[in-house]
């Protein structure tokens, strides 16, 4: 068992720059109505999302985190991204405490999910300005960077000025990913950047995502449920398990340790369960953490 | 340049981007906006033609002033609706585009985020209001000798401050509850201008009522207003109603800071600070 993964420390570790993100006995619980009080009951029952992560990041390292829907993976990125309150243990990226210097934190983090959420009537470029005066970048800077930085990704230049609502679904993920790296982000959270795409957008999108890991000094936390991205991209590969963090290891390891042929094999292995296998009741209970 | 110096600086392009998204989201919605204008012509016009009306009913009143005094209370109605509206849509349409998660994690101050929105509000807010007088004082072939327009418009930016310390309460709303929080701001709008005298003396009110209005921002602003306009009142003669307000304004100010940020904190305990609430 990999001891990044499953020991949790008692004291925090030292922070220095080597270390991106260190998460030590991470917890999250929501409140869900209890249905089994009755239908008019206002009853709650704690649901826990998460249970006691605890993981380290190196600077520059690409993880890559595995589970199912309903796992805790956008939990665990929503958490990072200082958009949810911690229930127990602690999160530090790059020395700053997650939940007391929020400010500091997001100075360092930007993210990319499923959904790339934008305001649809703007275009690419509006959308773009929006985003970066929030990281202090007055439209002088922005002027030539944001057209710059859309070619990078792979977006006719030319479009930038067209509503988001004319984009097709790829073409606006890549916008989002622009709008992660316009800000120069030295933590990337992925939250399933792919999903959805077709499979030639989904290709740019994670050949961009190598890119930048070299050109940008960027620490990256994947979180996916695409096993073959999670082997093509990332250094490491976590097993997230209904809130629990089951491995965090390089994929050959991975497979080696739980003897199979295949990460899905190797995921199967680990959770006893098939990677797409969830119940009816689980799926009830953990749609919240989505 | 020192930390502080660059802190300042980032606030600052933040602030006039929230602004500047503002000023996008007009221009793409423009023609809406015109419509809703339109709307809120026709709905200030159906009480302010209640003067004629009375008269034409054989009421003994001066439509002149009684006209210019219903007129004074819709534009208001319609100014506060469009600041509440404005602050309460820092959350809900934020939520409803989805961009609620990249823009509260963003590292842009709530405090500065929110007197953007604010700031907006009342630009927007104004232009509009003096449009809407116009428009439907034009109507009415009003004559206003003594209107003092500069002391009704001072009037009504210190107002302001007191009133986006009051939408910065409201706007917490759709954090709680996504599916109707916006709706609560309406019917603060509504219980804000009711005790205020909004076409009508205060002194008609129930006393509760009335206690009520001593505390509300709109009650100054509205006599204020009317005072300049109707009454001829300069800035000099209207100490009753500028210190009010600023007293007011600077307590609405912190609380409406304080409030948001306990429901911005609900939120973020509660896993509602995302896209589908």
């Amino acid at each position: 068992m990999d001891t990044h993964a499953r020991t949790a420390p008692t004291q925090l570790p030292s922070a220095d720059l080597t270390t991106a993100v260190e998460v030590v006995d991470l917890r999250k619980v929501f409140l869900r109505r209890d249905k089994r009080a009755g239908r008019f009951s206002r009853r709650r029952r704690p649901v826990p999302a998460i249970k006691g992560l605890t993981f380290s990041i190196a600077r520059g390292e690409c993880v890559a985190i595995l589970g199912q829907n309903g796992s805790g993976k956008s939990t665990l990125v929503r958490l990072l991204s200082t958009l949810l309150l911690h229930d127990g243990g602690s999160a530090h990226v790059f020395g700053h405490d997650v939940f007391r210097e929020s400010r500091a934190v997001r100075r360092l983090v930007n993210r990319v999910s499923v959904e790339a959420s934008f305001f649809k009537k703007m275009s690419a470029s509006e959308n773009l300005s929006y985003a970066a005066r929030f990281y202090g970048m007055a439209a002088g800077e922005t002027k030539d960077r944001i057209p710059e930085i859309l070619g990078r990704v792979g977006f006719p230049v030319e479009r930038r000025s067209e509503p988001m609502e004319a984009l097709s679904r790829g073409m606006q993920q890549k916008v989002a990913l622009a709008r992660a790296l316009l800000t120069s982000p030295v933590l990337l959270l992925l939250d399933e950047p792919t999903t959805g795409l077709d499979p030639r957008s989904k290709r740019e999108v994670q050949d961009f995502i190598r890119e930048i890991r070299g050109s940008h000094d960027s620490t990256v936390l994947l979180c996916t449920h695409d096993l073959d991205e999670a082997e093509a991209l990332a250094d490491r590969v976590g097993i997230l398990d209904r809130g629990e963090l089951l491995a965090l290891e390089p994929a050959d390891v991975l497979r080696e340790r739980f003897g199979g042929g295949t990460l899905e094999d190797a995921f199967f292995a680990a959770t006893g369960r098939s990677f797409e296998e969830e119940t009816p009741e689980e799926d009830e209970d953990r749609e919240v953490f989505a | 340049m020192r930390a502080t110096e660059i802190d300042f600086r980032h606030e600052l392009i933040s602030l006039g981007g929230v602004v500047e998204r503002n000023v996008y989201l007009v221009r793409r919605y423009i023609w809406w906006d015109v419509a809703f204008f339109l709307w809120t012509v026709a709905n200030t016009l159906t009480i302010v033609f209640i003067a004629k009306g009375i008269e034409a009913g054989g009421g003994t009143i001066d439509v002149n002033r009684v006209t210019t005094q219903l007129l004074i209370g819709a534009v208001i109605w319609a100014y506060l609706g469009i600041i509440f509206e404005v602050l309460t849509e820092t959350v809900a349409w934020e939520r409803w585009e989805g961009t609620i998660e990249y823009t509260f994690m963003a590292p842009l101050s709530r405090p500065v985020h929110l007197f953007g929105m604010g700031l907006f509000a009342i630009v927007f807010g104004l232009i509009r209001a003096g449009l809407l007088f116009t428009v439907v004082a034009f109507f009415f072939d009003l004559n206003m000798p003594d209107a003092h327009f500069v002391a009704a418009f001072v009037v009504l930016v210190v107002a302001s401050v007191s009133f986006i310390g009051i939408g910065m309460m409201t706007a917490v709303l759709p954090l709680i509850s996504p599916e109707k929080g916006t709706q609560l701001g309406f019917i603060a709008q509504g219980m804000l201008l009711v005790v205020s005298g909004v076409y009508y003396s205060v002194d008609v009110l129930p006393q509760w009522m009335q206690w009520l209005a001593t505390i509300s921002p709109a009650t100054y602003a509205l006599d204020g207003i009317r005072d300049a306009i109707i009454g001829g009142d300069g800035l000099t003669q209207m100490g009753d109603e500028i210190w009010p307000l600023v007293v007011i304004g600077a307590v609405s100010i912190p609380l409406g800071l304080w409030v948001f940020s306990l429901g911005e904190r609900y939120a973020k305990r509660h896993g509602k600070l995302k896209r589908s609430g």
